[in-house]
């Protein structure tokens, strides 16, 4: 089997390029993609870890995640469309009144 | 090289490219797209490590469910004039980088210093543990609560859903 190693690193990596979508994109919908992504990889993390262990629990907590995940983009995707309705942007930006 | 390693590397491949070009993309429709493809890439590595349940959730779950509210969003937005969201560089998008290169080769260094003895788990194993009978079965015994608590964060998540996106209750 390819050693565990590799699929931490291609995790690694996939989280990284998430998580510079999320400070460096302005598109509300394109960092909701990038979140996506970070928590994509870190699936990949728990079920590489769940088989090499022969243990079960990673691919449980998988599962509670996507259930978490897809409920979070509903919320989430419900607060840009309402955002989107009153300043009629998506650009992160200019949604700042909350800000002092 | 046998058929299991070229497997990883090219869905690894094709994985970490897609990824890329989801967050640099100006477009979210071309964004949405990129993303399906990353997400059959991972449902591909998982099956590579005998995962098949959680494989086909992620594609009915992730590139089924997930994806479509997505591209619904985009299509409801009607952004129109994308250059209007003109992102040019900027010296946070610099920072963003510099941040997350800097983030990369810390968990690198972490990964190849550690020593990470598992035990050695044998491809039977690995195959029994992913099949859907297996998690089925663990799901109703020893992760019932949990299960039964995933329903009610989702009828919260529908309610809350409703309750922003409608104009007027």
């Amino acid at each position: 089997m390819v050693p565990i190693q590799s699929y931490l690193a291609l995790s690694a990596v996939l989280f990284v390029i998430g998580a510079a979508g999320v400070l460096a994109r302005r598109n509300a919908i394109i960092v909701f993609m990038s979140i996506e992504l970070m928590l994509n990889s870190v699936n990949l993390t728990l079920i590489a870890f769940s088989v090499y262990l022969g243990n079960a629990t990673g691919q449980m907590l998988v599962f509670f995640v996507m259930t978490v995940a897809a409920a979070e983009a509903a919320v989430g995707l419900a607060i840009v469309i309402a955002l989107f309705r009153r300043k009629k942007t998506v650009n992160l930006d200019e949604i700042n009144i909350l800000k002092w | 090289m046998t058929l299991e390693t070229i497997l990883f590397y090219s869905l690894a491949a094709v994985a970490i490219a897609s990824a890329l070009l989801v967050v640099t993309r100006r477009s979210p429709v071309i964004s949405a797209l990129y993303l399906i493809v990353n997400f059959f890439c991972l449902a591909g590595l998982y099956l590579t490590l005998h995962a098949q349940f959680i494989a086909v959730i992620q594609i009915i779950v992730y590139a089924g469910a997930i994806m479509v509210l997505f591209v619904f969003v985009i299509m409801l937005l009607n952004l129109g004039d994308e250059r209007k969201l003109s992102e040019g560089m900027s010296y946070k998008k610099v920072i963003a980088v510099g941040l997350a290169a800097g983030l990369l080769t810390e968990l690198i260094y972490v990964i190849e210093t550690s020593w990470i003895v598992l035990p050695a788990s044998t491809v039977n194993q690995a195959t029994e543990i992913g099949t859907v009978e297996y998690i089925g079965g663990q799901l109703f015994t020893g992760y019932l609560f949990p299960f039964e608590v995933t329903s009610v964060l989702l009828l919260v998540a529908i309610v809350g859903a409703i309750v922003l996106a409608k104009r007027k209750l």
